[in-house]
């Protein structure tokens, strides 16, 4: 991987960023592009950063901490296979070992040139107030979104059950991700850079909806097509 | 292994966890089982004068941590009920003087001699509320029919399923049938709907909570004086596991009252 490729996975504990080979100060550079285009997606997540093979000493990983602090990401673990920088990390007070967290998920997201490999996560359980996923995949969540959860996901968002909470759907960039559930109801629903709220009126009996970018807007439609009318 | 430790909490303050724990623990001893009520709110004592026990108090929870006493000195009788026993909070300390590690120690030193230990949490997730489940068997978590209180139980409840608790219980307290009925407030369809986890009880919103509590004898120790006398008792039944049906919580209407009597006539 060169120095410009940054490669973005989830794992339990939030992302995992891996810098491209090659000198440190390119390294941060791509990482600040990284961060700068997507600042929505990274915004109050947690970062572990894999630095390779490289030797580095406090003050330099600390740029790295400044830098993803500048951006509102906490950095909590440096991974490397290099023992100084380890010590290194450490003397921070950043993990080293991710230990039973290693990337639950085969790579993600892949920057630089051709199409992006995209995977997804299957979280079975109710996302409650105050808990929050982020993912650079799609997502399906079989359960509920409650109000004070969030989903900031790079791909789609599949919910089985109801949606109270905010999701953020093609949140690195991606104007066709789309949100799908039982029940549309969020707080807020955002594709890519675009924002939208549920109207004010509750509907009495949910049905499902897809919500996608449809010239420039976000709009959420029904999913009664044909198909079911005709079963039914 | 004795004692059924239970943890009472909500996240938002003021929604009635300590009149709950007075009140189920009055229940509780009422129905024959020896059970110690344990003030969790380090620096915010008020269990205590909910059971008229303010005067009783020699020795305190951070007292028997710090090991200045024993725990049974710091144990209060209940004057009236012989199975029911009051560990009171610090009023002087605050939260930083307990540990989780500390409130399981002293658990486990009640449980040869009890068969329920009930915990007042302090409102809030930090440290007071760490400490307060770490070593509950089982988390009940109050709310109230409010937007504002469901969320905060609901961020609870996430927390607890954090820690691998098992599933906590709920129960909506202060209940206003009025309010209900003419669609002012959340009904109980909605809120378990929200948080779906077991439901284990309603309190109805009477008066008559307060001015017991205020007096030092919680409505517990009158029974059947009111609906939210039984509903107290009804969850200290269910909390040991009998399967008790909720009390209509309905007012009866003129005309059934009037129906009532002429059948029992």
């Amino acid at each position: 991987m060169s120095p410009d490729k940054i490669a973005i996975k989830g794992i339990r504990q939030g992302l995992l960023i891996t810098l491209g080979e090659g000198d440190w100060s390119a390294g941060l550079l791509a990482l600040e592009a990284r961060l700068g285009a997507n600042p929505a997606f990274f915004r109050g997540g947690r970062v572990a950063l894999d630095v390779g093979a490289r030797e580095l000493i406090c003050s330099e990983i600390d740029e790295a901490r400044a830098l993803l602090a500048h951006h509102q990401v906490e950095l909590w673990a440096v991974v490397s296979t290099n023992p100084a920088t380890e010590a290194a990390a450490q003397e921070l007070g950043l993990v080293i070992d991710l230990g039973l967290s290693h990337p639950r998920a085969p790579e993600t997201v892949t920057e630089g040139g051709e199409e992006p490999v995209v995977e997804g996560m299957v979280v079975r359980r109710t996302l409650r107030s105050g808990q929050s996923l982020r993912y650079p995949g799609h997502v399906v969540v079989i359960g509920d979104v409650n109000p004070g959860a969030e989903i900031v996901a790079g791909g789609d968002i599949v919910v089985w059950g109801r949606v109270r909470g905010v999701v953020h759907a093609g949140a690195l960039g991606n104007e066709d991700a789309v949100i799908c559930a039982l029940d549309l109801a969020p707080t807020q629903l955002r594709i890519a850079g675009h924002i939208a709220r549920s109207p004010e009126e509750r509907r009495r009996k949910p049905v499902p909806e897809m919500a996608s970018v449809r010239e420039g807007n976000i709009v959420a439609v029904p999913w009664n097509g044909s198909e079911l009318r005709r079963a039914g | 292994m004795g004692a059924r430790a239970i943890t009472v909490t909500s996240g938002k303050g003021g929604v009635g966890k300590t009149t709950l724990v007075a009140n189920l623990g009055v229940a509780l001893a009422m129905q024959g089982h020896r059970t110690v009520v344990i003030d969790a709110d380090i620096g915010l004592r008020n269990l205590d004068m909910m059971l008229g026990l303010e005067n009783r108090i020699v020795y305190d929870l951070v007292d028997v941590i710090e090991g200045r006493c024993r725990l049974r000195q710091a144990l209060v009788r209940d004057k009236r009920l012989s199975e029911l026993f009051l560990l009171p909070a610090a009023q002087t300390r605050d939260k930083s003087a307990v540990q989780p590690d500390d409130m399981m120690r002293v658990c486990e030193d009640l449980r040869g001699q009890h068969d329920f230990i009930l915990i007042d949490s302090p409102a809030g997730i930090e440290q007071g509320f760490r400490y307060a489940i770490a070593p509950a068997d089982e988390i009940l978590i109050v709310t109230n029919p409010e937007v504002a209180a469901v969320r905060d139980a609901d961020r609870v409840i996430g927390l607890v399923e954090a820690e691998e608790k098992g599933p906590p219980r709920l129960i909506i307290n202060r209940l206003r049938l009025d309010m209900v009925q003419r669609g002012e407030m959340l009904d109980v369809a909605d809120v378990v709907e929200l948080l779906s986890i077991d439901l284990v009880g309603i309190v109805p919103e009477d008066k008559a909570i307060l001015v017991t509590a205020n007096r030092g004898r919680p409505l517990a120790f009158s029974r059947d004086s009111s609906l939210a006398g039984r509903a107290f008792h009804n969850i200290a039944r269910r909390v040991r596991g009998e399967d008790v049906p909720f009390l209509s919580l309905r007012e009866p209407g003129m005309f059934e009252r009037l129906l009532r009597f002429v059948r029992s006539g």
